[in-house]
């Protein structure tokens, strides 16, 4: 075994129940079994019993941040707990070398009606901090807390981000070998943000060694070297960040699209039918009708129609782009958009796209057709899905086209700065 | 790195490695005191700070325990035998005593129950929570000590000099009541039955203790009492602070360390059950 593996986890598993006088009655035999010194190894669940997490291995070393992900309720908390000692595993063992630290319940035990600083005293002692210790760190919690006047008025009296970040100061100052965090970073103002973060970056230059659980990819991306990607209690993969992240994403989708996502209705006219939009492509740069493209590489989305009445002269293609989480990327609108005149019997509409910058795992398409003036709908469709290849390198919603520069820059003469008349 | 502390979790139950357990407990215990008394600081700070009486609310519960006793027994509903010193300072130094008790027995779950949130969340010496609870007791009781002076001076009585006794039988009172008060509580995190039934079985417990009359000399009254652990505990206090004799001694010594042992068992079985308890306890 390496000398630098502050945690190591060997086929962990744990139980729950899910009928909750059941799991009542559990917690009374599991208690009486270990009073009369009972192994307590299973394999074996009770009825309603399912296992919350199955057979977790892993490693983690000093400097490491591991990020878990997962959906929600994939075990990824139960993890957490055992590794901090709070629940039993039901199999398995886990081994932790040094001080445990856990950015999971800031503020835990605050007392409402109690000061700021008297809170930090009670805090900082219920995190372990003996009270020399306290003592000593006292202005340094105070001062990353930031709270100004408030830190000697009650703590109710505080905004929910002014809690966090008192809570936040309070378990900075402890100075773990092994660190959990649970989502906490998402609180609190960005400045805060980045002192939290800075925070870590330095446990982490002293070796601290971190377990992540976010949903915010961006942060996974950021800040871990490995993931592991929990789903249903299992690992479905640990290794490196991106084919984690990917694998994640795969499945968050997979199981997102029995959802209307998928269908696109192509049949109903919704509209006027004055113009009937009758099919609809993507293409890509060589005139392919695909499915999928690369972020960043053109598109082109062709839509087939059919003129049924003969008064209609023109009409706008209105596109409407959104991603899974439904942020709209507007592609063209009636105003924006190109009118088509002179419309034929049957024709084709192209809008070609140069480039589509969207790091996301696939894009909706809603379009319509269009009288410019009254804003009338002849045809409208939705749910045309186009998936994109997304880039492993790049977190955000978009790859923006991008060019670097240094240059040189000659200092300024300081007695340039104050000759003005 | 060698240095470092290694923490090892499994499924394993603690009591199979004995030696491991006791040190645990006993580094735990130590690592307990200074969380405790920053526990009890902010409970009492917190208590009384959002309070018009404050500190009057501690001698609410034995005056108003004693005081119907004393009214019953001065219109002559109840016939209440003769009492070495005036009934009514009888009844009040009874219910003061009975309170230590009943405070005790509360206090553990009544404290474990306040902590859900952080016993969930924070990996923390849990017996803190339990030191504190009780340290407050002790506490309500050095305030209610104002209130039994008060009855002295009122009715002129001088205490003898077993009296300096008496806060050992305050201490046996708080080990037997936190015993049983730390055997309910595992159960009573899971079930809230537990919570509700504590005040009444206290109510009905007092009334089966010679706490407001003297010992029943016969019928059964004299055989409950006579099996009563807590009689003999209740009566030597109250005779060691009242008439400076007493017959239960032998009674009371076996009693308090009997409950000292068996407190030990509770914690043991506490902490074992710990982990079972939070992983039900939710987020």
């Amino acid at each position: 075994m390496s000398s630098d593996v502050l945690v190591r986890a060997e086929g962990v598993s744990k139980k729950f129940s899910r009928n909750l006088m059941k799991s009542l009655w559990y917690g009374v035999q599991d208690t009486l079994d270990d009073l009369v010194g009972r192994d307590g190894t299973t394999d074996k669940l009770r009825p309603s019993e399912f296992w919350a997490l199955d057979n977790v291995s892993f490693d983690l070393r000093r400097g490491e941040c591991l990020g878990l992900i997962g959906r929600n309720g994939a075990g990824k908390t139960t993890l957490l707990k055992l590794l901090n000692g709070l629940i039993k595993p039901d199999n398995g063992r886990i081994e932790i070398t040094g001080r445990l630290g856990a950015l999971i319940a800031l503020g835990a035990g605050f007392n409402p009606i109690l000061s700021g600083r008297e809170n930090i005293y009670i805090n900082a002692s219920i995190l372990g901090l003996s009270r020399r210790e306290i003592n000593e760190k006292i202005n340094y919690i105070i001062d990353f807390a930031d709270l100004g006047e408030f830190i000697d008025a009650p703590v109710q009296s505080y905004s929910s981000g002014m809690v966090v970040r008192l809570g936040f100061a309070v378990a900075a100052a402890i100075d773990p070998d092994v660190l959990l965090l649970d989502e906490v970073l998402a609180v609190g103002d960005e400045r805060f943000q980045i002192k939290c973060l800075n925070t870590l970056a330095e446990f982490r230059r002293r070796g601290a060694g971190f377990i992540f659980v976010s949903h915010n990819m961006r942060m996974i991306t950021r800040y871990c070297e490995k993931v592991m990607y929990i789903r249903h209690g299992q690992v479905q993969y640990f290794g490196d960040v991106a084919t984690g992240i990917a694998r994640y994403y795969k499945d968050m989708h997979a199981s997102g699209s029995a959802d209307e996502a998928d269908i696109p209705d192509s049949t109903d006219t919704l509209g006027s039918g004055k113009v009937k939009i009758l099919s609809s492509q993507f293409l890509n740069s060589r005139d392919e009708i695909v499915s999928e493209i690369g972020v960043g590489e053109p598109v082109s989305l062709v839509v087939q129609y059919e003129l049924r009445d003969v008064d209609v002269k023109r009409a706008v293609l209105d596109v409407v782009v959104e991603d899974a989480q439904e942020v709209v990327y507007q592609g063209t609108n009636a105003l924006a958009g190109m009118a088509f005149e002179n419309l034929l019997d049957h024709g084709e509409l192209r809008v070609r796209f140069a480039c589509l910058p969207v790091n996301m795992d696939y894009l909706i398409f809603n379009f319509a057709l269009l009288d410019q003036a009254t804003g009338e709908v002849h045809d409208w469709k939705r749910n045309l899905r186009l998936n994109v290849r997304r880039s492993p390198k790049h977190g955000g919603r978009l790859v923006m086209p991008t060019t670097w520069e240094m240059n040189a820059v000659e200092q300024p003469k300081a007695r340039l700065l104050v000759s003005n008349e | 790195m060698s240095d470092l502390l290694v923490t090892v979790y499994t499924p394993e139950s603690p009591l199979r490695k004995p030696g491991r357990l006791l040190r645990e407990m006993w580094r735990d215990i130590l690592a307990a005191r200074e969380l405790a008394w920053r526990l009890f600081l902010r409970d009492v700070r917190a208590q009384y700070r959002q309070s018009i009486l404050g500190y009057i609310w501690v001698f609410i519960p034995p005056l108003f325990a004693s005081l119907p006793f004393v009214y019953l027994n001065s219109q002559g509903v109840v016939k209440i035998g003769d009492t070495p010193i005036p009934y009514a300072a009888y009844a009040i130094v009874g219910t003061t005593i009975w309170q230590v008790f009943a405070d005790s027995l509360n206090a553990p779950l009544k404290a474990v129950n306040a902590s859900r949130s952080m016993l969930s969340r924070i990996n923390m010496p849990r017996e803190a929570i339990l030191i504190s609870a009780l340290a407050e007791v002790a506490l309500g009781f050095f305030v209610r000590l104002v209130l039994l002076i008060g009855v002295f001076i009122w009715f002129r009585l001088l205490p003898p000099p077993s009296a300096v006794l008496f806060p050992l039988g305050v201490f046996s009172l708080i080990m037997v009541g936190s015993f049983i008060g730390l055997l309910v509580t595992p159960i009573g995190l899971l079930y809230n039955d537990v919570q509700r039934a504590l005040p009444i079985f206290a109510t009905f417990l007092m009334l089966l203790t010679p706490v407001v009359y003297p010992v029943p000399q016969s019928g059964l009254a004299a055989s409950i009492a006579q099996y009563n652990p807590l009689t003999p505990l209740v009566v030597t206090t109250r005779d060691w602070l009242t008439i400076g004799t007493t017959t239960h001694a032998a009674a009371f010594v076996t009693v308090t360390l009997g409950a000292t042992v068996m407190l030990f068992v509770v914690w043991v079985i506490f902490r074992v059950a710990t982990p079972h308890l939070v992983a039900r306890l939710g987020n």
